[in-house]
């Protein structure tokens, strides 16, 4: 009992960095129809920017977060206004093409960084834990889920209270409605990939507080994360935050009952009669559309 | 005789001067890519006429290629011995799931029915519930990274990371012989070629039609009374039979099987070829997956981290500029300067 107690704060911290990752997914692919497989390599960044900010200040690790925000965010809008603004409309074109990025990122990353992981030392007020009612709660992971709620209440925040955000939801809601009402939608996407990105670099600095970082960082989160987007709905804060949990606690725990190998099996079928019951997620957009 | 036939005969000729011509090293790496250009077929097939973006070949490819592995291995080890790496790795007793693939003919069968029947079954439940376009893709490529996982984990069945390796015999030839290895060129050319056919009788068809109106229409079609969900199933099922069958061919030509070879980059690799020949066009995927494979071998041999630029670069290039591949670029010209344009969305 008291191990698969123990188990429930890394369920959750894996649960609050694969919704961290998949909030940008998730918006990009309602709103424009993108898969971004680049969107892994801006994890990658936002773990770099943190590993060479490290030692710069005491508090590098606070600052870290902002800048890889700011980092992950110009690279998503680069990449935005550079290729994917060519390509709506074609979904699996978007896909193949964000690959060809992400591979290019990723020899980069190798080329300046070197192939081999590098570490990020965690602060020292991260280290260690605290025990409450028997149960061990490592500060790390305590504040990378405290770090996921902040990020969900503010996008929660942007999306109702902000008439950015309003704009925003009226593209995913009906993008040609919306543009004949005068939003300007080529510029709510790119802030749309802007910020997505750059959560995707937040969840970078926070993942160095559990593991190394290394050029293939990326590739380690980014199909768990689109598994979120699926199980959960496009374009929904909601269905992200359920499927997120629902798949960390799923990971962690049948990777705890059985071994690691059969665990991401099993997650698959799960998925896969998930979808037998509810083949658009959990959360659908009411619409007419046929589907 | 049009332009098609003639470039084709050229094509068969060459295939066959090859094994006179190539050293046993390069026909060696040209089965290689033969392999891969089976693959080909299967992919320009479900995504090229059927509009299924798969990012999972790599699984059938490894289904395939691992019964393939263990019946040679177990044809080595002979009828008391286990297989070099299970001893490596402590098992003592042969695994119920082995024992059948002593057989050649249940190998043999395994080879097709297997990756067929994870196909169907897939397609089935996926399809049926409407999930489709990137939905899928993203399903196909979750399941490529989740077999990785599960064969590595699997130490004891399945050799883990490294795979198995040192084949000596394949049904009777001697691998280690050139004259082996050019027989295994020649099965390997003869299954792409009567693949090639099959694809090419079955994008002819009727069936055909049927799968080029789904992959533009999939509502309209169910409109008209056919199940959308039964034609990409089985489609995607012969694709992935033919990725099994290639597999499995790999397996002697290459030498060696192992889950680095099966995972999402590799499942994509594979895509790389066919966007580049062109996924509508059966032979211009053929050629698209040798040309890009061989020019991998080109610059591996000298600088192998220029490839990987070289590759996504050249995937960037060709979806930007030339959405159908080189087989579109012609077409495309001939659009320019005849008259009608083709519109092809998906």
């Amino acid at each position: 009992m008291g191990a698969l107690a123990n188990q429930l704060p890394i369920g959750l911290s894996i649960a609050a960095v694969l919704l961290l990752i998949a909030l940008g997914l998730t918006f990009t692919f309602g709103q424009m129809g993108v898969i971004n497989m680049a969107h892994g390599e801006f994890i990658m960044a936002g773990a770099y920017t943190a590993f060479l900010l490290q030692g710069v200040t005491s508090q590098s690790f606070l600052i870290a977060l902002p800048v890889a925000f700011a980092v992950a965010g110009l690279m998503g809008l680069l990449l935005e206004w550079s290729l994917i603004r060519r390509f709506y409309g074609r979904p699996l074109d978007t896909l193949l093409l964000t690959w060809g990025v992400s591979l290019v990122l990723q020899q980069l990353a190798r080329d300046l960084f070197g192939a081999p992981n590098v570490q990020v030392t965690a602060p020292g007020w991260l280290v260690g834990g605290v025990d409450v009612l028997g149960l061990r709660l490592p500060y790390n992971r305590v504040f990378i889920i405290g770090l996921a709620v902040v990020c969900v209440v503010g996008v929660w925040l942007y999306l109702t209270r902000l008439p950015a955000g309003r704009r925003m939801r009226a593209v995913v809601q009906n993008r040609e409605l919306a543009a004949y009402s005068g939003i300007a939608t080529g510029r709510v996407d790119r802030f749309t990939f802007l910020l997505g990105s750059g959560l995707a670099g937040v969840a970078g600095v926070a993942l160095t507080l559990v593991g190394p970082v290394g050029p293939s960082l990326g590739t380690f989160y980014i199909v768990d994360a689109f598994l979120v987007v699926v199980a959960g709905g496009l374009g929904q804060l909601r269905g992200a935050v359920l499927a997120a949990v629902a798949l960390g606690f799923l990971n962690g725990y049948l990777e705890f009952w059985t071994d690691a190998s059969l665990a991401k099996v099993l997650v698959f079928v799960a998925i896969i009669a998930f979808l037998q019951v509810r083949p658009q997620g959990m959360f659908v957009l009411k619409g007419r559309a046929l589907v | 005789m049009t332009w098609g036939r003639i470039s084709l005969v050229v094509c068969v000729v060459l295939l066959a001067l090859a094994p006179l011509t190539l050293s046993p090293f390069r026909l060696g790496l040209l089965a290689k890519y033969l392999c891969f250009a089976i693959v080909a077929v299967g992919i320009a097939l479900a995504w090229g006429q059927g509009g299924m973006l798969t990012l999972g070949q790599g699984v059938f490819f490894g289904l395939g290629g691992y019964a393939m592995a263990m019946y040679l291995k177990l044809e080595e080890a002979g009828s008391a011995g286990l297989p070099d790496f299970m001893v490596w790795s402590g098992v003592e007793e042969l695994p119920a799931l082995w024992k059948p693939f002593g057989n050649p003919v249940f190998a043999l069968a395994a080879v097709v029915l297997v990756p067929g029947l994870v196909a169907f079954l897939l397609g089935l439940l996926v399809f049926r519930q409407r999930v489709r376009g990137a939905y899928f893709a993203i399903l196909s490529q979750a399941l490529a990274a989740a077999f990785v996982i599960l064969l590595v984990g699997q130490q004891g069945l399945t050799g883990g990371t490294n795979g198995m390796t040192n084949f000596t015999g394949f049904f009777g030839l001697d691998l280690t012989d050139p004259n082996g290895q050019r027989a295994v060129y020649a099965i390997a050319a003869l299954v792409l070629g009567v693949l090639f056919l099959v694809a090419k009788l079955l994008v002819r068809s009727r069936f055909g039609r049927l799968l080029v109106a789904v992959r533009d229409g999939e509502d309209r079609v169910r409109f008209l009374g056919y199940d959308p969900a039964l034609v990409k199933t089985i489609t995607f099922t012969v694709s992935a039979v033919m990725a099994g069958l290639a597999g499995a061919l790999f397996v002697p030509v290459v030498g060696i099987i192992s889950p680095a070879m099966l995972g999402i980059v590799p499942s994509l690799e594979l895509l790389v070829g066919v966007a580049v020949g062109g996924r509508f066009v059966l032979a211009g995927a053929i050629a698209g997956a040798i040309a890009v494979n061989y020019a991998k071998t080109l610059f591996s041999e000298d600088f192998a981290e220029g490839w990987l630029y070289l590759q996504g670069g050249l995937f960037v290039l060709v979806l930007v500029f030339a959405p159908k591949g080189l087989a579109g670029v012609v077409e495309s010209v001939r659009e320019r300067f005849g008259r009608k344009p083709v519109e092809v969305t998906a």
